[in-house]
Order: C-alpha cells, then sequence, then structure tokens
C-alpha cells in the first residue's frame, strides 16, 4: 500500500515501462517526459516497477541455474561417443580379420577414450577430483557411473591397445615394423651389454605378447560390451538435470548420442583405413548417420511441441546444429555411394565426424541457453500443471491452499 | 512402495531412508512472506554466521530493493522484492480463489480423496471438512485490517468502516463492497484492494524431501544429514557442477574467483566447489536455531520440526483467507509434489514464479529410471547396427 503524498503524481499504470527491467539505465520505453517527479529508478524509488503482465518472472532472472560447463565437456561428449564407437568398430574387425581396421579403430578407441578423461579432468580442475569420483558407487548419479563404464571401458581398451602396440614392436612379429628392431652391432665396448638390453627386452616383449594374446579376446568383448553404455549414458547424464531442453528430450537424446557415436566412430575410420577394410564402417556411418537424422528430427518436434525449439534454433547452438545435420546428410550420402573412392571416403568420413561433434556442442549450449531464460523453465511447468489439473489430477501441485 | 522406489519419488522420511537410525524429527523452515518486511537481516546473520565472501560487486541492481539477486554460492538467503499495482494484486487474488475452485488439496489430506479429484467446477466451494469456519461467521472481510492509507493512497479507514457496517446492516454485499467477491470462505469483501504493494519473501535452500543435487552427487559429498536436510562436505565436494543442473529451485551453485573477499587478506575460500544453505547443520547440532530464524524480527521465518512448521503454515492460511487474502497459498507443503515435499514451507501472496520459484518443479531424479532404460535401448540398437554392419555383406 502506498504511503507517499508525492505517489498521485506517479503516472497510471498503463505508461509504465514495458521492458526487460535488467537492462538497467539504458533504453527507456515511451512515456511522460521524465521529470524530478516521476522519473523512474531515480532519487523516489517508489515507481511502480510491473513485470510484463504476459509473463510473470522475477526481473527476468532465471528460475534454475545453468550447468557451469564449457565446451570442454562437449569436447568430452563427443571424444566418449567416438572412443565407443571404434571399440565396437575394433571388435568387429578383430572378429572378421580386418587387420589394420582393428588395428586403426582400436589406437583410435584407446586415444580418444584418454582425451576424453582429459577433458573430463580439464574440467574438474584437478586429476585427484577424477580419482576422487571413484571413491564411492552411486546409482542415481549419471556421473558416477558414467565414471566407472569410462575407467571400465579405458581399461579394456588399454589391454587392447597394448597387445596391438606390442604386435608392432615383437620381434616374433618381424613383419609387423618395417625396419629392424635390432640395432647394428656397431659399438665398441659398450657392445656387449647393449646386447644383452636387446635380448631381457625381447624376452620381456614375448612374455608380454603372450600374455596379452590370451588377454586380447576377453578384452575385446569387454570393450565391446562397454560401448553401447558408454555412448548412450551422455544422453542421461544430460537429461538427468532440471535444463529444460535436456530434461524433456530425455526420450529422444539417447537415440541422437548412439548415432551420432556411430556415424562419427566409423567416419573416423572412413579417414584413417584403407577402403578395402572399411565396408563395414560405411555401413555403420550410413546406419549411424539415419539414426542421427531421424532421431534429431523427433527431438526437434518434441521440442517444439513443448515451445523449447528457440534454443536449438536460434543462436550459436542452433547454427551448430543446423551445420551439423547437412554434414550429416551429406557424409551420410557420400559414405554410402563412395565406393572404391578413398577420397569420397575421407571427405565423408570427415564430414560426420565433424557433423558428430557439432551435434554435442549445439545441445550442450542450446541446454544452458534454455536454462537461463526463465520462460523455458515456466512455460513448459505451468503446461504440465495445466494439462494435470485439467484432468482433474490436483493432488500433487507444489502449490496448497491450506 | 519398495525401499527402491522409495528412494527417488514419493512421500518418504528422507533421513531413515539415508540409513539414519533414530534420526531426530526432520526439521525445516516456515517462511511466511506475509509478514516479511525486507530487513535483509536473515541475508546478513546468514552471511556473517557461514562466513560467506560477498558476491559480485556493489552496483545496485535497479529491481527495487533487492540488490543480491538470487540465492547462490555465496547467498543462502535470499529476500526478493516483487512491486505489484492493483491489476496483479487483483490477478493474484483471482488465482488464489482459482486454486479453491480446482478443489487444491489441503496439507496432509491423503492424495487419493475422491472429492479432491472430482469434476473441479467452478462453482463448487470447498468442503467443509476443509475449509475452518470462519471465526468471524459471516462477518463481512476486507482490507479494513491494515493501517489506513495516506491522503491520494486509497479509501480511508472511516469509508471502509462505513461500507462494512452498510454490509453487516444487511445491504447488498456486492454493492457495498463494490463487486469486491467473497473471500475462499464465501465471506463477502468490503475494502478496495491497494493502489499498489510490494511483495518481499525470503527464500532459502528447500531442503527437498527427493534431493536432485543429492542424487547427482557423483562423490557423496552432499549428504542426507539426520535431520532429514541436505549438506554440503566442501572439502569433498570436486567441483563438477553436476548439483548446480539438478536443483529444480536454482538454489545450489559453484562458487566462483568473481566473489570478492571480505577478508583482509584477499582469500576467498572454497572456490570452484559447490555452496549452499546448510540449515545451519552446525548450529542445529548444538540446539541452537539457525541464524536467519533467530535474527527475523517479525518471525517471518520460523524454524522447527517440518511438521510443526506445516501446521503453523496452514493456520496462518487459513487466517489470511478469512481476512480476505485469498491469493495466500502454501508452496513446497504438499509430499506429493514432484520432489516429495521441500523441508523449508513457504507461504506466498501470488504465483511462484512471480517469485522466481518454479510452478512445478521436479527432481529430475524421478524419471532416472525411465532415462536408463531409453539409454539401454539405444545401446542395444547400436550393439545391433555394429553387428548389422559387420556382418552384412563381405565387401
Amino acid at each position: 500500500m502506498t504511503t507517499s503524498p508525492f505517489d498521485s503524481y506517479r503516472p497510471p499504470d498503463g505508461s509504465v515501462r514495458k521492458r526487460r527491467r535488467r537492462r538497467g539505465g539504458s533504453g527507456r520505453g515511451p512515456g511522460p517526459a521524465r521529470n524530478w517527479l516521476n522519473r523512474d529508478g531515480g532519487g523516489t524509488r517508489e515507481a511502480p516497477a510491473v513485470p510484463d503482465a504476459e509473463f510473470s518472472s522475477y526481473y527476468g532472472r532465471s528460475v534454475i541455474k545453468p550447468v557451469p560447463w564449457d565446451e570442454k565437456i562437449g569436447a568430452y561428449l563427443f571424444l566418449g561417443g567416438v572412443a565407443a564407437g571404434s571399440g565396437l568398430i575394433a571388435t568387429g574387425a578383430a572378429v572378421t580379420g580386418r587387420e589394420t581396421l582393428r588395428r586403426n579403430s582400436r589406437l583410435t578407441a584407446m586415444t580418444t577414450v584418454a582425451l576424453s578423461g582429459a577433458a573430463l579432468v580439464a574440467d574438474l580442475g584437478r586429476p585427484e577430483r577424477f580419482l576422487n569420483m571413484l571413491r564411492t558407487v552411486k546409482l542415481t548419479s549419471p556421473m558416477s557411473v558414467g565414471t566407472w563404464i569410462l575407467s571400465a571401458y579405458a581399461t579394456f581398451a588399454g589391454v587392447t591397445t597394448a597387445s596391438e602396440l606390442v604386435r608392432l614392436v615383437s620381434p616374433s612379429r618381424p613383419d609387423a615394423s618395417g625396419s629392424p628392431s635390432r640395432p647394428d652391432a656397431s659399438g665398441g665396448e659398450i657392445l656387449g651389454h647393449r646386447a644383452r638390453g636387446v635380448a631381457m627386452t625381447d624376452d620381456l616383449l614375448r612374455a608380454a605378447d603372450r600374455l596379452l594374446t590370451r588377454l586380447d579376446a576377453p578384452a575385446s568383448v569387454g570393450q565391446a560390451l562397454l560401448a553401447p553404455p558408454l555412448a548412450a549414458y551422455t544422453a542421461v547424464l544430460l537429461s538427468d538435470t532440471v535444463t529444460p531442453v535436456w530434461f524433456e528430450a530425455r526420450r529422444q537424446l539417447p537415440f541422437v548420442f548412439v548415432g551420432s557415436a556411430a556415424m562419427a566412430s566409423a567416419g573416423l575410420q572412413l579417414v584413417l583405413t584403407p577402403t578395402a577394410q572399411t565396408g563395414p564402417a560405411r555401413r555403420l556411418a550410413v546406419l549411424g548417420a539415419a539414426t542421427d537424422l531421424i532421431a534429431m528430427r523427433q527431438f526437434e518436434e518434441h521440442l517444439a511441441e513443448w515451445d523449447l525449439d528457440e534454443p536449438i534454433h536460434t543462436g550459436e547452438a542452433g547454427a551448430k546444429l543446423a551445420a551439423a545435420q547437412v554434414l550429416t546428410v551429406a557424409g551420410g550420402l557420400g559414405s554410402l555411394l563412395a565406393g572404391r573412392s578413398r577420397v569420397v571416403a575421407v571427405a565423408s568420413g570427415l564430414a560426420l565426424a565433424t557433423a558428430s561433434a557439432l551435434t554435442r556442442f549445439g545441445i550442450v549450449e542450446a541446454g544452458i541457453e534454455s536454462a537461463k531464460d526463465p520462460k523455458y523453465t515456466v512455460g513448459p511447468q505451468k503446461r504440465r500443471l495445466q494439462e494435470r489439473r485439467e484432468a482433474g489430477k490436483v493432488h500433487d501441485s507444489t502449490v496448497t491452499v491450506r | 512402495m519398495g525401499y527402491l522406489t522409495r528412494q527417488l519419488s514419493g512421500r518418504t522420511d528422507p533421513a531413515s531412508d539415508a540409513g539414519w537410525q533414530e534420526a531426530p524429527e526432520r526439521k525445516g523452515f516456515f517462511t511466511d512472506t506475509s509478514v516479511c518486511i525486507g530487513c535483509k537481516a536473515c541475508e546478513v546473520a546468514c552471511k556473517e554466521w557461514n562466513a560467506l565472501p560477498m558476491d559480485g560487486s556493489l552496483d545496485l541492481s535497479g529491481d527495487s530493493y533487492d540488490n543480491t539477486g538470487d540465492l547462490g554460492a555465496s547467498t543462502w538467503r535470499h529476500v526478493a522484492f516483487v512491486e505489484q499495482s492493483k491489476g496483479r494484486i487483483e490477478a493474484a487474488r483471482a488465482s488464489g480463489r482459482a486454486l479453491v475452485d480446482l478443489g487444491m488439496p489441503t496439507v496432509g489430506s491423503p492424495s487419493a480423496s475422491p472429492s479432491a479429484t472430482a469434476s473441479p467446477s467452478p462453482a463448487a466451494s470447498p468442503s467443509p471438512a476443509t475449509s475452518p469456519s470462519p471465526s468471524s461467521g459471516g462477518v463481512p472481510a476486507g482490507y479494513g485490517t491494515l493501517p489506513a492509507p495516506q491522503e491520494h493512497g486509497g479509501p480511508s479507514l472511516g469509508d471502509l468502516l462505513t461500507e462494512k457496517s452498510a454490509v453487516e446492516n444487511g445491504a447488498d454485499p456486492l454493492s457495498a463492497g463494490g463487486g469486491l467477491g467473497t473471500t475462499v470462505d464465501g465471506v463477502p469483501m468490503v475494502g478496495p484492494l491497494p493502489e499498489f504493494r510490494w511483495l518481499m519473501a525470503s527464500d532459502v535452500c528447500k531442503h527437498c524431501t527427493h534431493a536432485g543435487c543429492l542424487d547427482v552427487c557423483p562423490t557423496g559429498a552432499l549428504f542426507r544429514s539426520e535431520h532429514g536436510t541436505v549438506v554440503v562436505q566442501d572439502d569433498v565436494c570436486n567441483g563438477c557442477g553436476y548439483c548446480v543442473g539438478a536443483c529444480p529451485f536454482g538454489v545450489i551453485e559453484r562458487r566462483t574467483d568473481s566473489a570478492v573477499s571480505v577478508r583482509g587478506d584477499g582469500h576467498v575460500p572454497n572456490v570452484g566447489v559447490a555452496q549452499k544453505c546448510t540449515l545451519c547443520y552446525d548450529r542445529l547440532s548444538h540446539d541452537q536455531e539457525p541464524a536467519c530464524a533467530q535474527t527475523c524480527p517479525t518471525t517471518s521465518i520460523r524454524f522447527g520440526p517440518r511438521e510443526d512448521m506445516v501446521e503453523a503454515a496452514r493456520e496462518r492460511v487459513g487466517q489470511l483467507h478469512e481476512q480476505g487474502f485469498t491469493e495466500a497459498r502454501l508452496y513446497g507443503a504438499n509430499d506429493d509434489d514432484g520432489v516429495g515435499g521441500t523441508g523449508s514451507v513457504f507461504l506466498l501472496l501470488d504465483e511462484p514464479e512471480v517469485y522466481g520459484l518454479p510452478p512445478d518443479p521436479i527432481c529430475a531424479t524421478s524419471k532416472l529410471p525411465e532415462m536408463f532404460r531409453t539409454a539401454g535401448l539405444a545401446g542395444l540398437g547400436l550393439l545391433g547396427a555394429a553387428a548389422i554392419a559387420f556382418v552384412g555383406g563381405k565387401k
């Protein structure tokens, strides 16, 4: 209730500025000329500051807080997806005897899973913070579950990669490395020491080779079985927040992510491996691209239904997702029609990998954008509430009378 | 319901669910915004007791008297200031009436009450069981209980009293009250609405029954205390920021370097670590009440066993309805809501979003089984696709 005698000088309600008040002093709307009596926000501090009637929010402030994640998390999601898909390709190649494809995809899997972990550590700030997460297992936390999936996957990938590396340098497989592994006997008196050292290394390598040959198959199976959870859990990681775009897309996001992982990893093998062995990679790339396109379509439709499609269509996130879509179509068609052409294969592979990266970054950014504007939080929630009330269901509202 | 189901949604006692044996009564706040005067003593007391550094700069926000903005890593109590004109007050009042007409639940009533879910006709009056009979017994209610406004600021107390007696003497309440309608209990209103009002509300961590932040924390840095509250251990937190995205109320936050130190040595503690209200866990352990509640000069912030708080809230909202404040409603007192009821219960005088509160918060982990199922399906699809890629034809 007002108490000031100066209140009668206040402009009537209709003329009160209709603008986002956060803009501060600049950009005052049309209204009566400013003078010492009716200036708003000036010395009197008595002017009514009525929020816009169409949409109630608290000075346009966000209701929820956006996750404090930057591009490192986008990179983490992308690299994790590539690692997962590469692991599947590696196991498939090992089973079907495609040597180059197996070697390349195993090395890709290890590299990307290591980089993915590095991106996570960089986001956390200190390496021991990653270890901190391994002190507990929490099934209600997708991040805890994911850390264990990532660690277990990296362990299996480590074994298969070691097996691949030993194969590359092992003396029992001289064909693996082009140059002779033994240096020429050119030294003088150190010759003896040197030869003994080399012999010891050879023994070690042989032992490692024997061990790894035995571990190779189970590790390959383990890698293949952990790959799908690694590719899909990141979708749960995002959806299990109150970020409107991620939470509302909880039924579509896992399919987007596995499709994206398949096309990115297959795409990278199209780049790295000669076409003679990339038949399966091409098929996986096409399947992945198709899945990604369909899932992204459903993702967009679902969000549009909830008036949440603005963040994924506008701004930087929108541009990234649009570019990703174009590249996915181009890369998918390219890998479908590449035939034996290495150039087309490399181009489509790069397009698919880029598309996947852009998809991850775009979805992360769109989610963060959607958390910043209260309309994306309040709008869907009010609608949800309204629909329940219209259905006669009122017992589960957070607002009660008496 | 099984033990596992109870972990993610529905009614439950959080402390015993978390494994506390013989836990004390669940503690909570009741924040009655109708008596808040916006003095910000709670903000200051919280800062002082918990040694929180300053947030941001010393700039004025221009958002009424609110220069704090929102809850965050270094603001565990935040007083919101909402300025409303007559139109907004009318809308708030109408929305409060609509809630009653909808048959919204009263706190503590069994969820399966058939009368609550039956056809919510707008004409339906509240059932006699849920509405305590007004002590005024048919006497008109109104804003006459407020202090008389000054000249040009609204009707004088004399006018109000004249109107009131006119209604009491049998005049048509609608014409006497200027068509102001009735209270939720059907008592005719007298006295026009004020031209302007300030809503002041002290916000705080809700200490949800199903706390999203607690569920998603990958390190166990967040834990459920024996008092049923949610507390962060800053020496265990690894700063992943997941809890920030999981809080449906936007309470918890990771402290950043931009926090300005209040210490002489320029040191800001716990940078990069999630922080939020602990409901003064350290004070509770010594039978003290939280600093904000102890300092509140108007008893707007009350602290005690949650059941007592809900009871007090219920009484107060009934009282306000009797006086004609149909806009009064409770927030967070319903154990069947998306977070299983909050430890901090609020009495609001408008819709939650007006105060920057979510209108229908949901703990994201309540949908976790569904999410894991979908992800599992997608993962199987990926495995199948890889198998098809390798089996389908030799090239």
